[in-house]
């Protein structure tokens, strides 16, 4: 669906600030989550987990907790059913294991009893003989030939002969030649970089309430960004039918793509179904972090060449991500979105996906671009820096433009990436004076968007206000900015729109919210929903105006004669309509379903000043600017949100976030104090510059936003930590040890 | 799980000493309440000892003041004469946690959780701090340095708890400091800290000097020879590069998630450097 450019289109709701919907709910307490809803006879699940990084389970003897008191059914993979898919089938090993226990915190076994002690007191009674086999938890490690093997037998057809096990696929992009290229450029640099795995660390907890007859027919409340997507694992791993499983999202405390998959819903069902009574199960803080999805860990070689004039004549990376235990696919978007930023003539991407004893990998905000993107942005910094060139203007000259064949194939449309740079480099920022022990660093960065299939109902109230009902939960603003187009469209004020997300058995299938998709696809559908009520709403008055249905349009909220010729009448109100539907023809509604094609790629640049105590190697992040083309920013508050939270996630990335394993494979900090996210006195207060370059893909030119932030932070950061000390950190996070340690050896 | 909201001292010390199982007195919870909810230890009976009469006093005693053991670090860091007279105490107790926790949590309970990383022991141990201890054998003091022994472990003897800690008079150009090092800028654990504690004659002359440094070692260690390099100097560089290095020769840190040996080492000397400086400087010493 194009941009709307026949008249210039001047927004009366789209574009201002209005009132989150949400708000007071969320400030009071009010707003259900996933651990707020209880029903009668509810038990209480628990998960036991294995201990180990890698074993195989000898046996498993789950009498003696079945015999306690209080206990009403106790779960194992045995209880599950059998996907022929291997996809669903992967999931389901992952909520309870099957044969082998892949790594620390797999679930093995699952109670159900009347209270949460009982639950604890069953665990204790569950035996489990395990054998010990070696594991490995590091992506190099894991590749090399002799490594402990996760899993037999699951490399794709794109593995070469001879690659260790672990290695599940292989991808390759790119164009042009690079030896040619290479022999063009002044300065080559090659370096290798490393970056650990983070975590989402989303606030709430997985959570849900599972209710399921030995009939398969079951109900179920959980926190998650995909109902739909719950609803069809689910289904699969129970073996039930879609239609009898009834999945409601809760409200969320936070995702960032680390529920867009199911680890204990199956579970509860599962305890639910074999019990008869309704299942709650809650994760820990411990369980998020050892068993839920945490992003890849990554090792990444880069070389670029470059005039001394700053003009990349090639580009190479080698990528390597390790998911976790199963098979994954993250390598390929890191291989993709490397580059994306230049217009390369030769650039070469090769990606490996990598099995470890580590937790089943999940998306974590543009997954698998932040990574490969810090190593490429960092080597093109450390080219500026040898041939002394300013990053900026490097970045202006090499960069991708409407026309540019990308780094991954396509060729791209109307993007914001020059206008972006354009914008860093006559803010004031990139200009103001830095201090004894500060740097400056920049980064660009990228991501692809989704759209995918949407479905969308617009109810119209027999007072004239209107209902929105849509299928994605709301991790990021999207039911304030729909509410904002359908008002747009149908030229109501915000106030009266409610939009409210629905279950599974409410409206046809959504895809989960995810890949920045949501403000764009669903406010798509939302437009045409509103458009399909319009369409009714004018053949509903032309009918009582006894004129042609194209003798009406709708303007400003209300149907019209579309010209002299058409008759005099006086406008009729959506109120108006909508009071006397019961006498046209019954209830108006719009619908629209979708696949959504064009979301539009989004670039940002981030600038960052820091400065590092040359004592102790604390990073003190001084200011920080994001700059980010949003196609047009529908709620700008919420673009802001966007753009502010992904800087701060990257910043916690790129110095103390860490996924820390012992010699024993076991994880060393599955808990907030350890695991450490900036708290908010790291931080300064995070600008940010919005950018509207319209997707031609939009009517009114909405371009995904909510995934782009997270990707600049890190090389920005390492960045001007390099240009703060003169050292060149290649390993994620920069944490204080490290750096220390790298000054000393300066 | 017992819980039992104490009387008088007398029944809590009766009650613990006779409680065969794993015990756990409650001062402000902000350790206990997150092993149980963390399932780190199952207690089998819990003493609750914030009511018992004189725990939330703050007493002058002797030009010093004696501090509750249930005082919690809000209410310490509002008491404009305590604050005066040992900053470096009150500054390392207003370092835990955040505010909900600081409006709990205890110097006493900091103490006996036997941490080496415990933000408030350093101070306590400069300032040659004494608790006043209650037990089946009825009261006695014990300088605040010889409580810890070990990891998660005390010299307490069973039945016994501290029920206030001393912190003692001192000359007027004297200040203490407290410094520690963490990743973040709160919320979260010492890596490396240092406590200086410092006393001066009239023309700035260091003449008693305390260093006490935590997390570098299996307890809170007390460095002699660190306040030895300062005394009787007006800190010039000589004498805190001496320091440094006695600091960083007592050091004996593991290597964990939280740091390197060489990282914790390092920085205990950085820290204890930076706290002296602003020590001498507070109690008026010029440089
Ligand atoms: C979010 C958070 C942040 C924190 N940040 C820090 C920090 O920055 N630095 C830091 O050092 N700590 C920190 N802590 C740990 C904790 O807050 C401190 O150790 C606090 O001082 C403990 O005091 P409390 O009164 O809450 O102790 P409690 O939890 O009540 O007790 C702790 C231990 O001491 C024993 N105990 C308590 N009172 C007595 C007594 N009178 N006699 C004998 N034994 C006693 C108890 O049996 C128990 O073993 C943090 C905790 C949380 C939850």
């Amino acid at each position: 669906m194009a941009l709307d450019t026949s008249n210039k289109r001047e927004f009366k709701v789209v574009g201002t600030r209005v009132q989150r919907p949400d708000g007071i709910d969320k400030v009071t307490g009010k707003a259900m989550y996933g651990a707020d809803v209880t029903a009668p006879g509810m038990l209480i699940g628990r998960i036991l987990r294995s201990p180990h990084a890698h074993a195989r389970i000898v046996s498993l003897d789950t009498s003696a907790a079945e015999a306690l008191k209080g206990v009403k059914a106790v779960v194992t993979t045995a209880d599950l059913s059998t996907p022929e898919d291997d996809y669903f089938a992967d999931i389901r090993d992952n909520c309870l294991a099957r044969e082998k226990v892949l790594y620390d915190g797999h679930a093995v076994a699952a109670v159900a009893a009347t209270n949460k002690h009982v639950a604890k007191e069953a665990l204790k009674l569950i035996k489990v003989e395990y054998e010990i086999l070696s594991h490995v938890t590091d992506v190099d490690e894991a590749m090399k030939a002799d490594a402990p093997i996760v899993q037999e037998g699951r490399a794709d057809e794109s593995v070469h002969e001879g690659w260790s096990q672990n290695v599940t696929s292989h991808f390759e992009f790119g164009h042009g030649d690079l030896e040619a290229g290479f022999a063009k450029a002044d300065k080559i640099v090659e370096r290798t970089f490393k970056t650990a795995a983070t975590h989402q660390g989303y606030i709430e907890p997985h959570a849900c309430l599972a209710s399921l007859g030995t009939d398969g027919r079951g109900e179920l409340w959980c926190c998650t960004q995909g109902q739909f997507l719950v609803r069809t694992k689910c289904a699969e791993i129970l073996g039930i039918e879609a239609s009898q499983l009834r999945v409601t999202a809760s409200e969320i405390g936070g995702g960032f793509g680390g529920k867009t998959t199911v680890f204990i819903e199956p579970v509860a069902l599962a305890l639910s179904r074999k019990a008869g009574r309704p299942v709650k199960l809650v994760m820990s803080r411990e369980e998020v972090f050892r068993a839920s999805g945490p992003t890849v860990s990554s090792s990444i070689d880069v070389k670029i060449g470059m005039t001394k004039d700053g003009r990349i004549t090639a580009g190479q990376a080698k990528l390597r991500y390790q998911g976790g235990a199963f098979p994954n696919g993250t390598v390929e978007f890191g291989s993709q979105a490397a580059f994306a930023a230049y217009d390369l003539e030769a650039v070469q991407t090769l990606g490996w996906n990598v099995m470890t004893n580590r937790p089943k990998e999940i998306s974590y905000r543009a997954p698998g671009a932040p990574m490969a993107i810090y190593a490429v942005e960092s080597v093109v910094d450390e080219l500026c820096q040898e041939l002394s060139l300013d990053p900026l203007e490097t970045r202006l000259k090499n960069a991708a433009r409407k026309g540019t064949l990308s780094s991954y194939g396509p060729t791209f449309n109307d993007i914001g990436l020059v206008a972006t740079l354009e914008a860093a480099k006559t803010h004031p920022h990139y200009s103001a004076p830095l201090g004894k022990n500060q740097g400056r660093g920049l980064s660009c960065g990228f991501w692809f968007n989704f759209g995918g299939n949407t479905c969308v109902s617009l109810n119209l109230n027999s007072d004239g206000t209107v209902g929105v009902v849509e299928g994605n939960p709301d991790i990021g603003g999207s039911r304030a900015s729909i509410s904002m187009m359908a008002a747009e469209e149908l030229g109501i004020p915000y106030e009266k729109v409610r939009t409210v997300i629905t279950d599974t058995n409410s409206l046809g299938y959504n895809d989960v919210t995810d890949g920045s998709r949501v403000t764009f696809a669903v406010g798509l559908a939302t437009i045409e929903a509103a458009r399909a009520a319009i369409k009714i709403m004018c053949s509903r008055v032309a009918k009582i105006w006894g004129i042609d249905e194209e003798a009406v349009v709708w303007e400003d909220g209300c149907a019209k004669p579309s010209g002299p010729n058409a008759g005099e009448f006086p406008p009729m109100t959506i109120a108006e309509i909508a009071a006397i539907a019961d006498n046209t023809g019954g209830p108006i509604a719009g619908h629209h379903e979708v696949n959504a094609d064009g979301a539009g790629v989004s670039f940002g640049v981030h600038i960052v000043d820091t400065e590092v105590d040359p004592e102790t190697g604390a990073t003190k992040i001084l200011r920080y600017t994001v700059f980010q083309d949003a196609g047009k920013a529908v709620h700008p508050d919420y673009v802001e949100g966007q753009m502010q939270g992904g800087a701060v996630q990257g910043i916690g990335w790129a110095l103390n976030e860490e996924y820390i394993y012992g010699e024993d494979g076991r994880l060393q900090n599955p808990g907030f104090l350890d695991y450490r996210i900036p708290v908010a006195s790291d931080l300064p207060p995070i600008d940010t510059v919005i950018l509207e370059i319209p997707n031609p893909g939009h009517p009114y030119g909405v371009r995904g936003v909510g995934e782009t932030s997270i990707v600049p932070p890190l090389a920005a950061i390492s960045n001007a930590v390099s240009r703060a000390t003169g050292v060149r950190m290649t390993e994620l996070p920069m944490s204080p040890p490290k750096l220390l340690k790298a000054m000393s050896e300066r | 799980m017992r819980y039992v909201k104490a009387e008088n001292l007398e029944t809590a010390a009766a009650l613990l000493n006779g409680e065969p199982g794993i015990s756990r007195i409650l001062a402000g919870g902000t350790d206990v309440l997150v092993q149980l909810r963390s399932e780190a230890v199952e207690p089998d009976l819990i003493v609750d000892m914030k009511y018992l009469d004189g725990m939330r006093d703050i007493t002058p005693e002797d030009g010093g003041f004696r501090v509750g053991a249930a005082v919690s670090g809000a209410e310490l860091g509002e008491h404009k004469e305590v604050c005066a007279l040992w900053p470096g105490v009150v500054e390392g107790f207003e370092l835990i946690g955040s505010t909900q926790v600081q409006s709990r949590a205890t110097m006493a309970g900091n103490l006996c959780n036997g941490s080496p990383a415990a933000d408030s022991v350093p101070g306590m141990i400069a300032a040659n701090a004494t608790a006043r201890i209650f037990g089946p054998e009825g009261f006695r003091n014990c300088p605040v340095a010889d409580i810890p022994v070990s990891p998660g472990k005390t010299s307490l003897a069973k039945g016994e708890f501290i029920t206030s800690i001393l912190l003692p008079a001192r000359p007027a150009r004297a200040s203490d400091a407290y410094l520690r090092f963490i990743p973040r800028t709160e919320m979260d654990i010492a890596v490396s800290s240092a406590a200086v504690s410092l006393e001066l004659d009239g023309d700035g002359t260091c003449t008693a000097a305390r260093v006490v440094i935590g997390a570098v070692a299996p307890t809170v260690l007390l460095v002699q020879d660190a306040g030895a390099a300062l005394e009787g100097t007006k800190l010039d560089d000589a004498a805190i590069a001496k320091m440094v290095q006695a600091v960083e020769a007592a050091c004996s840190p593991i290597d964990d998630k939280r740091g390197t040996v060489e990282f914790r080492t390092k920085t205990a000397g950085v820290l204890a450097k930076r706290a002296a400086l602003i020590a001498y400087e507070r109690a008026g010493g010029k440089k």
